[in-house]
């Protein structure tokens, strides 16, 4: 049996915990150092499959801006991530907006929409 | 031969001696062209250095320099109100440490007086304190009322300004590649725009100056380029350093790294003073900076350098005869040098520009203009008007009400105004120059991205093209395509 | 215009914003916010990312998300007038605010309080004193974010960053997002500054090296940056000659610190901490100067927002009172002293009445000196502990917030420290 030990910073908040992780045979078996239950999840995920959020901007036409920011409604697979921004960029939406509006649904078929972090009005020209 | 362009007179450099050719030239009916291989006048030295409009005690009695300088103060007095410059006469002090620098001021005093210079003054340790209470290492000084600081590129482009009101053109991005001669006399000047037409040609390209009298069949001279490094500093540092202008005792190099406050009350210190081979290094140095500092540390022990805001160098031209080379070239009978104008070049280059465009006049039988507008139209920076000044001119263009630059509170009003006048600014930098936006302790981290959206605005084009300065210095980018990137 | 403000805001970013909506629930009837830019929300509108938010609206949300809860929170309330491209020129001492914008022209506003929540600005090469030419290519990082997240435009291609706080990686990642090439991320500290998780998904994510004790010694290129070079600092933080090696990149972004945006309040008659740059303030945020207060980045720089909206909303919340003339003016002033490891604290003194309020709160907001492990903070005034707190970790870039238990209140003498034992 292959035993492991890691020591990872959560990033599932500002604290930035030091993690340490045990990992037997590849499969996390125990998680100490966390200050919140999120640590654990973040731990088994970062040896597995690790995950990301993702921000990042869309353009936009007719409103105060040119660009919406955006961000993921839930993680996306870490390695997916630049590609995720690659389609982004070819984007372009209509205001108005409201934030939490679907911006892509289902972002390269990864099951998780692209939400507006923010409103944006239709800007009178 | 092809001619683009004809003219009487060709300028040759765009810098504070060519601009002040040009407007004297505008003064009689000639046809004059200024040509400047820079994207914009008052790029070279006339961008980068001490701005002291001197009194004139410095230079050995006699020469071109003594003799332009003191003509020249008197010229920037005169024209001070007529071209609006921005000009403070604050005086300027030779400060002594030693007593051996003490008897030194007495020489500089009696060459002063020599050489026409008014008012000057021994002033005690007492009188000094009470002027600049900061320069606490102080014996006694110098003192020279006639002596001030002005605003360099303003004084270039109100004088360009003013010459192309008068009928001058002035053509940028211009490069002097060669001469076209006939009989030892040019008959034209080739440029990247093409061959121009000359009748008389006016050398004032500053560190390039041997260069172009080279090409033209004049190698009687040389200009070694000395480079100058300097320290500004925020406004509110003033207080901690000098309100004035303060030179140390002067050696036989330089007048010597000083400690001077700028028309906007910025103070600098510097400039120091190294030759080098090339005419392009503008790089500030480490041992530069060094070099500054002790010096500057021996008049004002205490430097805030925690308010340095921003560092720049420029290069002196430095002519091989040891004086200013003004007049009638003596192996090219129609070229007219202004060159190796190291200090005093600023406050001599009215006075060379009297000289160079009175000889040109008589020469061509050239009769002065019975209507020449000597005045430029007054334009006051927001910041400095008073309150129903601002609001008369918010209420004539709303543009005035929108401040951009946020450090020196400059408007879009100003900043377009910038750009549309008639030597009109193209560039980042070019606003940053005429309006100072970009000049303050955010060093245009808050106007820069502002300024380069009103350039693309005005200038109709879009926001990647506008530059900073020279081709090639593009601020931003178009953002990669989708399948794009650096991988 | 001409009416008397109960407060007027200068800044509407997340200080001005909780500001006023703290002010508006303690019952200032004319609130007034004046901003600069074309719309509120101050810095965080450019912040895209997240992490704002956990502690003040207990969700995790981008910059501009926070920055819409905040706009919400003052949004269709008839006391509280809002002023956008509007820039305020002068402040002074009796409470005039002189501020233009292109509609309205100059205007001259009177307020009963004023507060002052301007924020910072970013610090800059020539502060730093970056040897070598002035090439088109080096911006302050959050320069660089206000174009690379609001105007859509990259300030280049390959890029190095100066500085390994918050803002730098933030960029790192961004500009990495975008399809740039990230060389290098330069840190003068033999520690960076910014948070780990940051480190962790900015710079280890996209394997962008990250060199400690490293500064840049010269930017190359004369129109547009085409390279620099770099050298290993000593302790001293000065170059250690024979170390310099070179990077290819034609763009520098420098996040070399905030400095805490203080022009306005330097021709009024308050006092300075020249340690924090900003204000002398009590735990009501009010400064020396009667009825001006202040909060946010322009007292010290945070690095948390949610931070700044408490600190704003103490803020709003006393100067609404002193606008209606509830704050009791029979008060001793105990100055604040940041010592033994504590770099900066601020509230820089307490007011305290003689008949302390049963809602009073004294919150120290501080950073210490240098990074520490295993150590406590000790508040105390005179002999008597007012609060004695284990720290198993303690970062200069992380503010420590501690609030003194009412209960010893009473324990507060002529003098507060707040300081490490090791």
């Amino acid at each position: 049996m292959a035993v492991e030990t890691r020591v990872m910073n959560c990033i599932m908040c500002p604290m930035g915990c030091e993690l340490t992780v045990t990992i037997e045979d590849g499969v996390v078996t125990n998680v100490t150092g966390n200050t919140c239950p999120r640590g654990p999840i973040y731990a088994k995920n970062e040896v597995t499959a690790p995950k990301r959020m993702l921000t990042s901007t869309v353009a936009i036409e007719g409103g105060v801006l040119p660009l919406l920011p955006v961000v993921s409604a839930d993680v996306l697979p870490k390695e997916r991530i630049l590609d995720c921004a690659c389609y982004l960029r070819g984007v372009k939406v209509q205001a108005p907006v409201k934030t939490g509006d679907v911006i892509v649904e289902n972002i390269l078929g990864l099951g998780v929409n692209i939400i507006a972090s923010r409103d944006m009005e239709l800007h009178e020209q | 031969m092809e001619f683009v362009k004809s003219a009487d007179v060709v300028v040759i450099g765009g810098g504070i001696v060519g601009t002040a050719v040009l407007r004297e030239l505008s003064k009689y009916d000639l046809k004059c062209v200024l040509v400047e291989k820079e994207p914009d006048v008052a790029l070279g030295t006339t961008k980068a250095n001490s701005a002291i409009l001197h009194a004139g005690f410095d230079a050995p009695t006699g020469s071109l320099k003594a003799i332009t300088n003191v003509r020249g103060n008197k010229l920037y007095h005169e024209l001070e109100n007529e071209l609006d410059l921005d000009i403070k006469w604050t005086g300027s002090l030779v400060a002594a440490t030693t007593d051996e620098e003490m008897q030194t001021l007495q020489e500089l005093m009696a060459r002063g007086r020599k050489n026409g210079v008014e008012g000057l003054q021994i002033l005690s340790r007492e009188e000094v304190i009470e002027q600049e209470p900061n320069l606490t290492t102080v014996k006694g000084a110098l003192w020279a009322p006639s002596a001030g600081v002005c605003w360099p590129f303003g004084a270039a482009i109100a004088f360009a300004e003013c010459a192309v009101q008068n009928g001058a053109e002035v053509i940028r991005d211009c490069k002097v590649l060669g001469f076209v001669k006939e009989n030892g006399k040019i008959v034209g000047v080739e440029t990247s725009k093409g061959v121009i037409a000359a009748k008389y040609v006016v050398n004032a390209a500053g560190v390039y100056a041997d260069e172009i009298a080279k090409l033209a069949g004049d190698d009687t001279f040389t200009i070694t380029p000395r480079k100058g490094e300097y320290i500004l500093f925020d406004k509110t540092a003033c207080s901690s350093l000098v309100y004035g202008v303060v030179f140390p005792c002067p050696t036989k190099k330089s007048k010597g790294i000083l400690v001077c406050t700028t028309t906007h009350g910025n103070t600098f210190i510097g400039p120091n003073a190294n030759e080098q081979d090339s005419k392009e290094d503008h790089a500030v140095t480490t041992e530069g900076m060094n070099e500054i500092m002790a010096s500057a540390r021996k008049l004002i022990p205490n430097l805030p350098m925690g308010a340095a805001i921003t560092e720049f160098a420029g290069l002196r031209a430095v002519s091989s005869t040891g004086d200013f080379i003004i007049g009638v070239s003596d192996k090219v009978e129609n070229l007219y040098n202004a060159a190796g104008m190291q200090s005093p070049g600023l406050t001599s280059a009215p006075a060379v520009g009297e000289l160079i465009a009175k000889e040109i006049a008589r020469v061509s039988g050239a009769a002065a203009k019975a209507d020449f507008k000597a005045a430029l139209p007054k334009k006051k920076a927001f910041i400095r008007m008073t309150a129903s000044e601002q609001a008369a001119k918010i209420a004539e263009n709303k543009l005035y009400g929108r401040v951009i630059c946020r450090c020196e509170t400059i408007t879009e009003g100003e900043i377009v105004e910038a750009i549309n006048s008639p030597v009109g600014a193209r560039t980042v930098d070019g606003v940053k120059r005429r309006t100072r936006a970009g000049m303050g302790r955010c060093q245009g981290g808050f106007c820069g991205p502002r300024v380069t959206q009103i350039l693309a605005r005005e200038l109709n084009i879009s926001i990647p093209e506008v530059l900073k300065e020279r081709a090639d210095s593009n601020m931003f980018y178009e953002k990669y395509p989708v399948d794009g990137g650096e991988e | 215009m001409n009416q008397l403000y109960d407060v007027i805001i200068v800044g509407g970013g997340p200080a001005g914003l909780s500001a006023a909506y703290s002010a508006w629930e303690n019952g200032a009837k004319k609130i007034i916010v004046i901003e600069r830019d074309r719309e509120l929300g101050g810095i965080l509108q450019q912040c895209i990312h997240n992490g704002f938010g956990l502690h003040h609206f207990k969700e995790e949300l981008t910059g501009p998300g926070y920055a819409h809860k905040c706009i919400e929170l003052v949004k269709d309330k008839p006391e509280i007038e809002t002023l956008v491209d509007t820039m305020v020129l002068d402040v002074q001492n009796n409470k005039t605010v002189i501020a233009v914008n292109p509609e309205k022209g100059l205007m001259k506003l009177e307020g009963k309080t004023v507060i002052l929540t301007m924020g910072c600005r970013e610090r800059t090469r020539g502060a730093i004193r970056i040897p070598g030419e002035r090439p088109a290519g080096v911006f302050t990082a959050g320069a660089a974010q206000r174009m690379v997240n609001m105007e859509g435009y990259l300030p280049g291609h390959k890029i190095v960053i100066l500085g390994s706080g918050d803002i730098g990686l933030i960029m790192a990642r961004r500009m990495s997002l975008e399809g740039c090439k990230v060389q290098a991320c330069l840190e003068i500290c033999p520690f960076s500054n910014g948070l780990t998780r940051n480190i962790v998904q900015c710079l280890n994510d996209y394997n962008i090296p990250l060199y400690l004790s490293h500064t840049i010694v010269a930017i190359h290129g004369e129109e547009r940056v085409t390279g620099i070079t770099v050298a290993k600092v000593d302790e001293r933080m000065t170059p250690i000659p024979g170390t310099e090696f070179d990077i290819e990149c034609d763009t520098v972004l420098l996040s070399v610190g905030l400095i805490p945006e203080n022009e306005l309040s330097r021709g009024l008659n308050l006092d300075m901490n020249p340690l924090t740059n900003g204000p002398v303030v009590d735990q009501h945020r009010e400064t020396s100067l009667d009825g001006f207060f202040a909060a946010g980045n322009v007292v010290h720089v945070h690095d948390l927002v949610d931070f700044v909206s408490e600190e704003a909303e103490i803020a709003g919340k006393y100067a609404a009172l002193k606008a209606q003339g509830k704050l009791s003016a029979d008060n001793r002033s105990v100055k604040v002293s940041a010592v033994d490891g504590v770099r900066t604290c601020v509230p820089q003194k307490v007011t305290l009445p003689a008949e302390i309020p049963a809602d009073e709160k004294i919150k120290l907001f501080m950073r210490v000196a240098a990074p520490h492990r295993k150590v406590k903070l000790v508040v105390k005034s005179g002999e008597n502990v007012l609060l004695s707190r284990p720290l198993p970790v303690a970062k200069p870039s992380e503010m420590i917030a501690v609030e003194i238990p009412a209960a010893k209140f009473n324990q507060i003498g002529d003098e507060i420290t707040v300081g490490l034992v090791l």
